[in-house]
């Protein structure tokens, strides 16, 4: 789960990491009264995908021209997401920005620090190109990040050891405490005035501890309404949902065999308009729950379903289709093999259905049929 | 003729008496595999499917000289059920839990660091070394014994490409499913190199997809230590960047992590690389 950026601010003010002063506003009338309270500001759209710098969310403003900056941004749609809410903070006289982050890391299996000098642009860029800017130490999960870790990032960064140590502590312990995959500090700015100040903040918490984190739980639900309705509507429901660019909407068992059909759907000259997993105990409610999902999507011209069952029943999952099949307006190929396979067929028979033998047969039905 | 787990294997079921870990017994014990012992805390004097059932690893240890653990545990204490069977001097543990917190795999990773512990997963359909032993769930009807060795991160693709093999003829030695999960125990090329040791493993397949470096490692390995023919498969060509695909692991994170790097990575070392399940059995057939 992603967190805002006003969100991970007010954890990090929280934990003593220094952010500077902002306001949340849902309007442009209140954008505009925000930055009139600052000497200059800057609007930042807070959306929950990646790269909002680069679609404008975020922007310098003025009292002059603030109403001007807050209408535009609030007017944006970025990746599908339209700004509900923008953050308006005051305007921090930069020295240097460096770059912070702890993530868990594949192959140490630890949590891994990043620091760099170079911050405040993609550090995926600056690993690529200049990988000696980029310092790493591996942190023991039982101890956290020792004193001479602390001081070589210090020294690297070119900081003073005791400033940096606290935020790195800090944000270990946000980490730590709050079981997240990825807390980022990019830039970690220097000011003037020689203090730290976290210019920005993002906070990824591990869908699979919300169990025992109840304030994150609450974020959790609070943030759905932030996100893609027909993702947040399959993930009530146990499955994950996707949306794609293209005509042919996909349902599946199994994340694998997901990836696997929309590759073939690719390799056939076509494209899907969307990623549906069904998980693998998926039985006539879910399967009929994915349909409506999907067909929703107004993109969809074609619904392939392809489905292997192993603990599934496939007479269980034509069960599923059928009972839906009278609402759709649109052709419907599926693929349908293990056990129960002949039952399930049977169930099928005389139903508006196309049924396929393999998955490339259904991704080429499928695509022929879309065009 | 396998690796990991065969008609040698004594296996314990750690969550045997929930709903899945039962329904999963009696599908391990049709397949033929020796269960001696199931564990559920509190449980222990009952029996489940002829199984008796012990209230801790180390008691069902001492009765039973088992030597793997399959854990069919809840995510908030499956991390729990790998370190009591680690610390129980068990040999392989498998578990097949989805949904455990990072930060309990992180501090399981760090308890096992340097015990002669093997472990399976999380979130994987676990081992099956067809016509000797079933450890996990994947289905029986599909497998076929024979010298092809199966590793994938996958479940139901898995089971495709084994359909795909057995329907042409290809029997398989083990199929592995290392799990879907970013953090894992058992690697890509710790059981690449098990194949490569293994007389009576002939080729591999390895299923890949998005997210993390496993596949070009296991490419830089192959490159310099496997010898037998090797099929690749990744999926996700069509996947889009910063998105979770199904599996928690399967996400291109900044750039990288890409189906197509993967690919080319595995061509550059001389794999194979299929398009389809069907495409994996031909390769196969072209190479032995």
């Amino acid at each position: 789960m992603k967190l805002h950026e006003y969100q991970s601010k007010e954890i990090f003010r929280q934990h003593n990491i220094p952010i500077p002063e902002g306001v949340l506003c849902t309007t442009p009338e209140d954008a505009v009264t925000a930055v009139h309270g600052f000497e200059g500001a800057a609007i930042k759209a807070q959306v929950l995908v990646g790269g909002r710098g680069k679609a404008g969310g975020i922007a310098i403003a003025t009292p002059e021209n603030a109403g001007e900056i807050a209408a535009q941004i609030m007017g944006l749609t970025i990746k599908g997401l339209p700004v509900k809410k923008v953050l308006v903070e005051q305007k921090v006289d930069i020295k240097q920005e460096f770059y912070l982050s702890i993530a868990f890391d594949r192959n140490s299996r630890r949590p891994l620090l990043i620091a760099s000098a170079s911050g405040g642009v993609d550090i995926e860029e600056v690993a690529r190109i200049s990988p000696y800017l980029i310092h790493k130490e591996s942190i023991d999960p039982y101890s956290g990040p020792e004193p001479d870790q602390l001081m070589r990032i210090a020294k690297n960064l070119g900081l003073d050891s005791a400033l940096l140590s606290t935020i790195i502590k800090n944000l270990y312990l946000i980490y730590d405490e709050l079981d997240c995959t990825l807390v980022e500090i990019n830039p970690l700015v220097l000011t003037i005035d020689r203090d730290l100040i976290a210019l920005d903040a993002k906070i990824n918490v591990d869908d699979n501890a919300l169990f025992r984190q109840k304030g994150m739980q609450e974020l959790y639900e609070k943030n759905l309404a932030d996100l893609e309705p027909l993702e947040v509507e399959a993930k009530k429901l146990g499955m994950s949902y996707v949306a794609l660019e293209g005509s042919i909407g996909c349902i599946v068992n199994g994340a694998g065999l997901a990836l696997a059909t929309l590759d073939m759907i690719t390799h056939s000259g076509g494209s899907a308009a969307n990623f549906m997993d069904v998980r693998g105990g998926a039985d006539a409610f879910h399967v009929g729950r994915a349909v409506a999902i999907t067909a929703s999507n107004p993109n969809t011209k074609v619904l392939l379903i392809n489905m292997f069952g192993g603990l599934t029943l496939c007479d269980e999952i034509a069960e599923g289709i059928k009972s839906n099949l009278q609402k759709l307006d649109i052709p419907v190929v599926i693929r349908l093999t293990g056990t129960n396979q002949e039952k399930g067929w049977k169930i099928l028979e005389g139903a508006n259905v196309t049924v396929a033998q393999s998955t490339a047969d259904a991704a080429r039905i499928a695509v022929e049929m879309a065009l | 003729m396998s690796i990991l787990v065969d008609r040698d294997t004594r296996l314990i079921v750690q969550g045997i008496t929930g709903h899945v870990g039962t329904f999963e017994t009696r599908l391990m014990l049709q397949a033929g595999t020796r269960i001696v012992g199931g564990v559920t805390p509190g449980k222990g004097g009952r029996t489940v499917e002829g199984v008796p059932v012990f209230n801790t690893v180390q008691e069902c240890m001492d009765s039973t000289n088992a030597n793997t653990s399959i854990i069919f545990v809840p995510p908030p204490f499956a991390a729990g059920a790998i370190h009591e069977a680690a610390d129980s001097g068990i040999d392989l543990i498998v578990c097949i839990t989805e949904g455990v917190p990072v930060k309990d795999m992180v501090r399981v990773f760090r308890n096992i660091e340097g015990k002669d512990v093997k472990l399976v997963g999380p979130n994987c359909p676990g081992i099956t070394t067809p016509g000797q032993a079933r450890v996990g769930i994947m289905p029986d009807s599909i497998f076929m014994p024979g010298s092809v060795g199966v590793v994938s991160r996958s479940g139901t693709l898995t089971y495709e490409v084994v359909d795909a093999l057995s329907k042409n003829g290809i029997g398989q030695s083990t199929c592995v499913g290392i799990g879907g999960d970013p953090l894992i125990g058992t690697s890509f090329i710790d059981t690449l190199e098990m194949f490569q040791d293994d007389p009576e493993t002939s080729a591999m397949v390895l299923i890949g997809e998005i997210g993390g470096t496993a596949e070009q490692e296991a490419a830089e390995y192959i490159r310099a230590h496997v010898t037998k023919p090797v099929v690749g498969y990744v999926v996700g060509i069509s996947a889009p960047a910063g998105k979770t695909m199904g599996h928690a692991g399967a996400i291109i994170s900044g750039g990288g992590g890409t189906a197509k790097e993967k690919i080319q990575a595995l061509e550059a070392a001389g794999v194979a690389v299929a398009r389809s399940p069907e495409d994996v059995a031909g390769k196969i057939i072209g190479l032995i």
